[in-house]
């Protein structure tokens, strides 16, 4: 599964794209998360808000609580600022 | 057909607004310009990163939903991506439409909800070298939900 990161989380983490086997037992985006965030202490930092996070699977706003299902590609980024 | 374009590229507003239905008694439009300033410091620059694919469909969904709710006969978004310098064009929101208020509140309908509702993410850089990511704005989301129909 591809998973993107935008704005300050790319820039946290350090990179905008990975492509990741979800392990065993991972159903949802909240799931996933919490994976995401144990893979280094640089996903931990930017992971630490997950208030300020918001979600889309397949290029549709999702919440947590999403299933992850067939789903290609899940985007983390913060709240827009465009205009 | 109510349109959208994404792009670095930089637009003409007459040429832009020119494409709308001539015949259509009433377009409006806004324009947004990078500022000068933020928080009274000089600004050098403000970069746009957006969500390829994403952006479009978001946009295309906020035109679309206008085109429904308002007497529209045409609407049209433009919003630029990467580095701008303070007085360049980022944004144009326009609406064409046979009454002059259904051109003016679905024009301000598309602006308010695309700050919201559209991936983009506003970088800015300033004059003295520091750099920081813009926080959303209380005021934006208050000025997207008055458009919620009850």
């Amino acid at each position: 599964m591809k998973i993107l990161y935008f704005a300050w989380l790319r820039e946290r983490i350090g990179h905008a794209e990975a492509t990741i086997d979800p392990p065993a037992g991972v159903t949802t985006i909240a799931e996933l998360t919490e994976y995401l965030a144990s893979l280094s202490p640089a996903h931990q930092r930017a992971f630490a808000n997950r208030s300020a996070i918001k979600t889309a699977l397949d290029q549709v706003f999702a919440p947590p609580e999403t299933p992850l299902g067939d789903a290609q590609e899940l985007a983390y980024f913060p709240p827009f600022t465009g205009g | 057909m109510p349109r959208v374009i994404v792009g670095p590229a930089d637009f003409d507003p007459g040429t832009a607004l020119a494409t709308l239905e001539a015949d259509a008694g009433a377009i409006a439009s806004f324009i947004g310009i990078v500022r000068g300033t933020a928080d009274n410091r000089p600004l050098a620059a403000l970069t746009l990163e957006h969500y390829p694919g994403m952006t479009e469909q978001a946009l295309a969904r906020i035109a679309d939903t206008a085109m429904t709710r308002w007497r529209l006969l045409d609407c049209l978004i433009i919003h630029r991506t990467g580095r701008l310098e303070p007085g360049a064009r980022i944004v144009l929101a326009a609406a064409a439409s046979a009454h002059r208020g259904d051109a003016i509140e679905a024009m301000t309908f598309l602006i308010d909800w695309l700050k919201t509702d559209a991936p983009f993410w506003k970088h800015e850089t300033f004059r003295d070298g520091t750099a920081r990511w813009v926080a959303p704005r209380e005021t934006d989301q208050h000025a997207r939900d008055r458009w919620i129909e009850p």
